[in-house]
């Protein structure tokens, strides 16, 4: 990973590769954006809400997308993370937020996930969620963390 | 309570960490679903799971998790601890199965960490 | 020990009762993965999760649960409270912790000095 410099604090972009069905790897961008975050020295709270948010999405796109990009974008008021996939996408959004609701297989479950309640996670955590998805393309998911 | 206390109180085996044994533990977090985890638990706590996968390893990296502890005599995938070892986060194994671990380590005086955000109703 | 004696002790929202709550607890089982609860749980446990699908009540069925126990006031799916009144099964809900539930059962069950 490149060094970060504290001064960008105010002023970064940086966007990662997610694979999708690659478990091996899953959760790597969001273990990267955390240390990110912490480098700059950003309150602890905010470091936390940002790696959950990251984690949750960076785990759907692996659960159920081909491939997928996470965008952070760290401006003087906001954390921005951007979660832009190439897959099924969301038939139904409100379905897919409900807690408990799940398209999870046997293999997602058996790792922990499949709960349904990754993406009321971030709804919970994050505080602008916007959910856009289109069905045989993929989903836009961006989540922004208050600095201020 | 230190973490060497732990190992006690669970007669766990200690897998990766053996040089943080003199940690202060005061929380616990117990469950199989890193969604639930992500949701609740609170940072420099025990994470309690029967899980054993890298996720379990990550989950409790990006929340500063102190130590796992993996039950039912779970030990760790070759990968997990690989990670474990990188990312600096210790791991015990135990032969008791999670309500007994639990029940164990509140009797001596861990408290639970119900990290509340807000209410967790369903859906809002 | 029955199931009327720790929702009473411990505040649980009833939200199934199954035809009585009189049914004796004999043990404790916690866990989220259903394959793992069917593999190792006991008859007579009263079972705390987190999960709130309708599928825990068939493994507290076929498992002969005494009661199930959902944490972090998590409620049960419809579908869920349903099958529990079909099957039998009573279904609480506790606003603790899987962790400070399963610590406070375990000590009403008396299992301190094992
Ligand atoms: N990026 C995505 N592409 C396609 N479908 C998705 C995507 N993200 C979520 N979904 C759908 O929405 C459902 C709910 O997602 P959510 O993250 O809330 O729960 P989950 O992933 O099933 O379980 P958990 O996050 O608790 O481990 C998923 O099961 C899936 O059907
Ligand atoms: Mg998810």
């Amino acid at each position: 990973m490149h060094p970060v410099d504290i001064t960008e604090k105010n002023n970064y972009q940086r966007s990662f590769y997610v694979e999708g069905g690659n478990f091996t790897y899953a959760g790597i961008v969001s273990t990267s954006i955390k240390s990110i975050l912490k480098k700059m020295d950003l309150p602890v709270d905010l470091v936390r809400k940002s790696a959950i948010v990251s984690y949750e999405s960076e785990i759907n796109i692996v659960s159920y997308a081909k491939k997928g990009v996470i965008k952070l974008t760290i401006d003087s008021r906001t954390i921005q993370i951007e979660a832009i996939d190439e897959g099924p996408g969301i038939p139904d959004i409100e379905l897919a937020m409900q807690a408990g609701y799940s398209t999870a297989d046997q293999r997602i479950r058996e790792m922990g996930f499949g709960a349904g309640m990754g993406l009321s996670n971030i709804k919970r955590y994050a505080d602008v969620f916007d959910l856009t998805s289109e069905v045989g393309k993929g989903t836009y998911l961006k989540m922004i963390i208050n600095r201020i | 309570m230190k973490l060497r206390e732990v190992k006690e109180i669970l007669d766990a085996e200690v897998i990766i960490g053996d040089d943080k044994l003199d940690m202060e533990v005061k929380t616990a977090f117990g469950a199989d679903l890193m969604s639930d985890v992500l949701a609740f638990a609170k940072a420099g706590g025990l994470l309690l799971t029967g899980l054993t996968n890298e996720q379990v390893i990550r989950t409790a990296d990006i929340l500063d998790i102190a130590a796992i502890i993996m039950v039912r005599g779970k030990r760790p995938t070759a990968e997990s601890m690989a990670l474990a070892r990188d990312l600096d986060i210790p791991i015990l194994t135990t032969k008791y199965i999670l309500f007994e671990t639990a029940g164990r380590l509140y009797t001596k005086g861990i408290v639970g960490c119900l990290d509340k955000v807000d209410a967790p109703s369903g859906h809002n | 020990m029955d199931i009327e004696t720790i929702v009473k002790e411990l505040n649980l929202k009833v939200r199934a009762a199954g035809t009585n709550l009189r049914k004796n607890i004999s043990g404790g089982y916690t866990g989220d993965l259903l394959s793992d609860v069917m593999a190792n749980s006991q008859e007579g446990d009263i079972w705390i999760t987190r999960q709130v699908h309708q599928n825990i009540v068939a493994v507290a069925s076929l498992k002969d649960h005494a009661g199930i126990i959902i944490v972090n006031s998590c409620e049960p799916a419809k579908d869920t409270i349903e099958k529990a009144a079909q099957e039998n099964i009573p279904v609480m809900v506790s606003d603790l912790s899987a962790f400070e539930l399963t610590g406070k059962i375990y000590n009403l069950l008396g299992k301190k000095d094992r």
